[in-house]
């Protein structure tokens, strides 16, 4: 059957994380967002695959490993819609939706760059100011940024 | 943050507006109480200002305080390279009060972040002012004996005058009519429309400085134009001169009004309008002395009133 053939395309998961439903053109975002590019397990990234919701979506399997929920919250910055897996001995116990947290510390660059977080060392902070909208207000010079334009640090 | 510092006029409350009220008349009437003996104050002014500094000086020096500090980040180890909160934490350890301004935008709001000393905003880049804004209200309410149901004219540049945004933020709490009398280049800030929709505020939005206007209004709150806003330098030659008083234009206005400006200004207030007793920008300034004093007692937890 074809939809067995799409799901050998990538290997299954016996623990560990699976993140689907990320937007193609975010995928590597996403991936420097989990902060993953220097783990030693085994990792699976998919990019430019169909999707339904999406068009083309991007995905990533990461065996062994489960990210607090803070570290996945970061995703809703750029992909809302993202649905992580996590997996227990090949079955998915727990379905999550990503949530953008209230204050997001040290993602997010300030676009104003007369902002004091452009020109210290120290972590940028953004207070979550209308969720439906996705509009981010900088804690420091009070700037406003869309999560979809938002500078990923 | 330290719950004594003051970084933005929206951390201040209804009441804490009119109690720093109450403290500015009284150091009016009493500018050289020295309740500060002892004590040390601090102005890091890392972008010149001499108007407020100086201000702010005389302020402390009034209330018996030593004061140290610099007028120019030029003079310190900034231009080392040292960042703000090394320089934040050094001065910390020296003193009980710092007064600071900055060229960046949230400057005095990290700085409280790195110290246990009560921080002062004295302006951080386009920012905030909030010592601006409280002397703009102490001026409102001793010329008008109240601050409740005033229609305030705010006139000239509405979209880069911080002073005209942080006092409108400040009279959300007593009932103001505003007119916002610009040209379209620098109209009010769709966000500053909008704090006024949430917040019930009634305004009118005219391009034209109009005798009704005038001859409305309890207070006409001029700004500065400045050429380098404009993109476009013939819309400034259009502009430029419609938004300038003269002593004639208030020849049918209200006898209580008063005429604001933060100063410096150019020819947006004709001198012929200084010996009208309605100009106040004059005492204006000067009441930012009484008012300086107070928020560096309220800085200090200080309260003039039950000592």
């Amino acid at each position: 059957m074809n939809t067995s053939k799409k799901e050998l395309a990538v290997a299954a998961l016996q623990n560990g994380t699976v993140i689907d439903h990320i937007p193609s053109e975010m995928l590597f975002k996403a991936v420097k967002l989990l902060g993953i590019e220097s783990l030693g397990t085994q990792l699976t990234i998919g990019n430019n695959l169909a999707s339904k919701k999406l068009g083309t979506k991007g995905i990533i399997k990461v065996a062994d490993v489960y990210f607090p929920e803070a570290v996945l919250n970061r995703l809703a910055l750029i992909a809302p819609d993202a649905v992580v897996n996590i997996i227990r001995d090949f079955d998915v116990v727990e379905k999550l939706r990503v949530s953008l947290p209230e204050t997001i510390v040290g993602i997010v660059r300030c676009d104003n760059p007369k902002c004091i977080s452009n020109n210290e060392p120290m972590a940028t902070r953004f207070h979550l100011i209308d969720r439906a909208n996705g509009e981010l207000r900088c804690h420091y010079c009070g700037h406003s940024v869309n999560t979809t334009d938002a500078t990923i640090i | 943050m330290n719950s004594n510092s003051l970084v933005s006029i929206a951390d201040l409350s209804k009441d804490e507006i009119l109690h720093i009220l109450e403290q500015t008349r009284y150091f009016e009437e009493h500018p050289n109480h020295k309740i500060l003996d002892g004590k040390v104050v601090a102005t890091l002014f890392f972008e010149p200002s001499t108007r407020t500094r100086l201000s702010f000086e005389t302020a402390a020096n009034r209330l018996g305080a030593r004061v140290i500090g610099f007028s120019d980040k030029g003079t310190t180890s900034t231009s080392k390279g040292e960042t703000l909160k090394d320089t934040i934490k050094m001065v910390s350890n020296y003193v009980d009060l710092i007064v600071m301004r900055h060229y960046l935008e949230g400057a005095a709001l990290y700085a409280t972040e790195v110290t246990d000393i009560p921080i002062i905003n004295a302006g951080d880049g386009s920012n905030q002012h909030p010592s601006q804004t409280m002397l703009d209200l102490y001026s409102i309410y001793k010329t008008q004996g109240r601050l409740e149901n005033l229609t305030i004219t705010m006139v000239g540049d509405l979209k880069y005058g911080r002073t005209v945004h942080s006092l409108l933020m400040a009279m959300r709490y007593f009932n103001p009519t505003f007119n916002f009398v610009a040209c379209n280049e620098l109209r009010m800030p769709d966000e500053y429309i909008d704090f006024c929709n949430d917040h019930g505020i009634k305004y009118n939005v005219s391009c034209d400085f109009s005798p009704e206007i005038i001859n409305s209004s309890d207070i006409i709150y001029m700004t500065r134009v400045q050429r380098e806003r404009f993109t476009d330098i013939m819309e400034y030659e259009k502009v430029k001169d419609l938004y300038n008083l003269n002593n004639a234009m208030l020849n049918d206005s209200k006898d209580n009004l008063r005429i604001l400006h933060p100063l410096p200004r150019v020819n947006e207030i004709n001198p012929d309008v200084d010996d009208n007793p309605k100009a106040y920008y004059f005492q204006q300034a000067r009441n930012g002395l009484f008012t300086r004093q107070a928020l560096i007692c309220n800085a200090l937890g200080i309260d003039i009133l039950k000592q």
